[in-house]
C-alpha cells in the first residue's frame, strides 16, 4: 500500500523549515478543531517577496507534510504570486488521494498562511461556496 | 432471582443481518461508540413503513395513519421494557442523546437551577453531557464542579464526596466513557446524589446498548441515550424521567402535537409524553428503533455484554504485545465496556486511523468530542477502538495486523535515515 507515500513521510521526518522566527513581519497560528492539529507560520516579507518562512506546530503526517512542502514551495515567490495557491496545489505536492477530514489535515499550512498573510478565513476551495 | 440462561452469541449468524459485511475482506468495523451497524430487520420495518402505510401520527382519520401511530406507540413501549421505565409514556422520543440532554438543560434547568446551585459532573464526559450545562450555568449563574478521575481513568469517589453539598441540585454523569471505556459505579453515585437532595442524570450512550440497564433499580431521575449506537438508525433518541419531574417540567419546544388547546395568546398541554415531542417526530426512525431493540434483546444483552468481554481481554492482551503502544483507561476490562483507547509513540492518531483505512478497518481517531478528559489524560487525541455484537475474534486480529503494518510504515523512513 502506498497510502503514505515515500515523500510525504519524509517531509514528516525531517521537515523543511520547522521553526520560528524570531522578528517575523507575518506570523499566524492556528488549529484544526476537528483533531487538535495546529501549525504557525512565520515569514519575512522584502518588498512583497517572502524571504524566509518557518512552521512550527503538531498533528498528523498529512498537517505537518503539507505543511513542510508549502514553505519549500512559497520561499523566494512574492506574496502576489503566493495568493494564488489553491486547494489543487496542495493536494497535487501530497499525491495521494484524500477523504473530506483528511482534506482538512493537508489545508490547514495553506489556511494559517492565508489567513495571516491577506486576512482570509476560509478553508481553501470554499472561498466561492 | 433465578440466574439468567443464555445461549453464546451467533456471530456468524449475526453477522449475515448486515449486508455492509458481505465483502471480502469484510469491514473491519470497530467505530461503533461512534455509531453501530444496521442490520436488515430495522432496515426492513423503516422500508415497510415508508412503502406500506407511510402517513403522519396522531392526526389522521384513516386506516394508514392509525396504523403508523400504532407502530410509533409501540416502538415506545418496547424502548420501556428495555430499561424497564415504570410507565411508557416516560419515554420521550429525542433526535438522539445529545437533544435528551438539552431538554432538561432547558425545561428542569430553567425551574430548577439558580444562582449558586451546583451541577456536579465528571472530567470524563462528552461534550453532550457538558456544553448544555455550560449554557445552562451561564443562563442562570450555577456553577459546574468536576469529579476527577484516577490515573487509571476511574472516577475518585473521595473527590466526589467532598463536591458533594447542599448546593448540589443536580449530578449529570456518564455511565460509560466513551473514551475510556469505564463503566462508573452509577449505582453509588445516584445513592449518594440522592442523599443530599440532587438529581441525577445519566448518559447512558454507551451503557444502554450493550448491557441490561434498569432505571427503577439505578432510581436514576433522567437517562438519556441514542438509537443510532444501538443498531438502530440515525435521527432518534430517548429520554427516561421520573413521571413527578417530567409532570412538572415545562415543555421544551412549542408547536403542534405538544398542545392540548391554544388561544391567542396562552396555550395549555398535552400529556406525557406529547408535552416533549413537538412537531412531526421521526416515525420510521422510532419504529426502526423499535426493531433494533427487538434485535439487541433477541440476540440477548447478556450474551452481548460476555461477546464484548471477550473481545476487549483478547484486544487488551494483543495490543499490549506491541512495543511503544499505550492504552488508556482501566488496566482490568472488568471495569471496562469494549471501548479501547491507544496511542502509539511517535505516530499521530490520525495516520494510525488513515492506515488501517487502507486495509478496511475502520477505528476512530480524536478527541471523541470529550477535550476535557483529552486534556486530563495530557494528550491531543487518540485512537479508539469499539465493539459490538457482530465483531470478531478475526477482526482485533486485523486490527493487530495493521497497527504493526502501521508502526512499520511509520518507522520505516527514520530508519532508512539512520542507517
Ligand atoms: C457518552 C456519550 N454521550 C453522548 C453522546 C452523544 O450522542 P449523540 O451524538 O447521539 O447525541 C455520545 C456519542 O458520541 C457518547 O458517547
Amino acid at each position: 500500500m502506498n497510502a503514505y507515500q515515500e515523500d510525504l513521510l519524509d517531509h514528516y521526518e525531517n521537515p523543511s523549515n520547522y521553526g520560528t522566527l524570531p522578528n517575523p513581519h507575518i506570523s499566524h497560528e492556528e488549529d484544526n478543531p476537528l483533531c487538535g492539529d495546529r501549525i504557525r507560520i512565520d515569514l519575512l516579507v522584502e518588498d512583497d517577496l517572502i524571504t524566509e518562512v518557518r512552521f512550527s506546530g503538531h498533528g498528523c503526517t498529512i498537517s505537518q507534510a503539507a505543511a513542510s512542502m508549502l514553505t519549500e514551495e512559497i520561499e523566494g515567490k512574492s506574496l502576489t504570486e503566493v495568493k494564488k495557491l489553491s486547494r489543487d496545489d496542495i493536494l497535487d505536492m501530497i499525491g495521494i488521494p484524500l477523504g473530506p477530514v483528511r482534506l482538512k489535515c493537508a489545508l490547514l499550512a495553506l489556511k494559517v498562511l492565508k489567513a495571516g498573510a491577506y486576512g482570509i478565513t476560509c478553508w481553501p476551495g470554499e472561498e466561492d461556496e | 432471582m433465578h440466574t439468567p440462561h443464555f445461549r453464546p452469541l451467533d456471530v456468524e449468524r449475526i453477522r449475515k443481518d448486515f449486508p455492509i459485511f458481505a465483502t471480502t475482506p469484510p469491514l473491519a468495523f470497530l467505530d461503533n461508540a461512534s455509531s453501530t451497524q444496521t442490520p436488515r430487520p430495522v432496515v426492513e420495518a423503516m422500508d415497510a413503513y415508508y412503502n406500506t402505510y407511510r402517513s403522519n401520527i396522531h392526526r389522521g382519520i384513516y386506516r394508514i395513519s392509525e396504523e403508523a401511530t400504532a407502530q410509533y406507540e409501540r416502538a415506545r413501549e418496547k424502548v420501556a421494557q428495555l430499561v424497564n421505565a415504570p410507565r411508557t409514556r416516560q419515554i420521550i422520543f429525542t433526535r438522539n442523546t445529545t437533544e435528551s440532554i438539552n431538554l432538561i438543560a432547558y425545561s428542569w434547568g430553567s425551574t430548577n437551577i439558580q444562582e449558586g446551585d451546583e451541577i456536579v459532573l465528571t472530567v470524563m464526559e462528552h461534550h453532550s453531557n457538558l456544553v448544555p450545562w455550560q449554557l445552562l450555568a451561564q443562563r442562570t449563574g450555577a456553577v459546574l464542579r468536576f469529579i476527577e478521575i484516577t490515573d487509571e481513568g476511574l472516577l475518585d469517589f473521595t473527590h466526589f464526596h467532598d463536591l458533594l453539598t447542599e448546593k448540589t441540585k443536580l449530578v449529570a454523569i456518564g455511565h460509560v466513557s466513551n473514551v475510556l471505556g469505564t463503566i462508573n459505579p452509577i449505582q453509588s453515585v445516584i445513592t449518594a446524589a440522592h442523599a443530599v437532595g440532587a438529581k441525577v442524570i445519566v448518559d447512558a450512550a454507551q451503557s444502554v446498548p450493550h448491557f441490561q440497564v434498569d432505571v427503577q433499580q439505578l432510581d436514576c431521575d433522567f437517562l438519556a441515550f441514542s438509537g443510532h449506537k444501538m443498531c438502530g438508525p440515525t435521527g432518534i433518541g430517548v429520554l427516561y424521567g421520573k413521571l413527578e419531574l417530567l409532570e412538572e417540567m415545562p415543555p421544551f419546544l412549542g408547536g403542534g402535537s405538544m398542545i392540548r388547546s391554544v388561544e391567542r395568546d396562552v396555550s395549555s398541554y398535552a400529556e406525557l409524553p406529547a408535552k416533549f415531542e413537538a412537531g412531526t417526530p421521526s416515525i420510521a426512525e422510532a419504529i426502526g428503533l423499535g426493531h433494533a431493540v427487538d434485535y439487541i434483546t433477541q440476540a440477548n444483552l447478556a450474551a452481548l455484554q460476555v461477546h464484548e468481554q471477550e473481545l476487549l481481554k483478547y484486544a487488551h492482551n494483543r495490543l499490549q504485545e506491541i512495543e511503544g503502544i499505550t492504552l488508556y483507561g482501566p488496566s482490568s476490562p472488568h471495569q471496562k465496556a469494549g471501548v479501547i483507547s491507544f496511542n502509539m509513540e511517535g505516530i499521530h492518531p490520525h495516520d494510525v486511523a488513515g492506515i488501517l483505512d487502507t486495509h478496511s478497518i475502520a477505528i476512530r481517531a480524536g478527541h471523541h468530542c470529550a477535550q476535557p478528559l483529552m486534556k486530563r489524560l495530557d494528550v491531543i487525541a487518540t485512537a479508539r477502538a469499539s465493539f459490538y455484537l457482530y465483531n470478531t475474534i478475526e477482526d482485533v486480529d486485523r486490527l493487530y495486523e495493521g497497527l504493526c503494518r502501521t508502526q512499520d510504515l511509520m518507522t520505516r523512513s527514520q530508519r532508512r535515515r539512520v542507517g
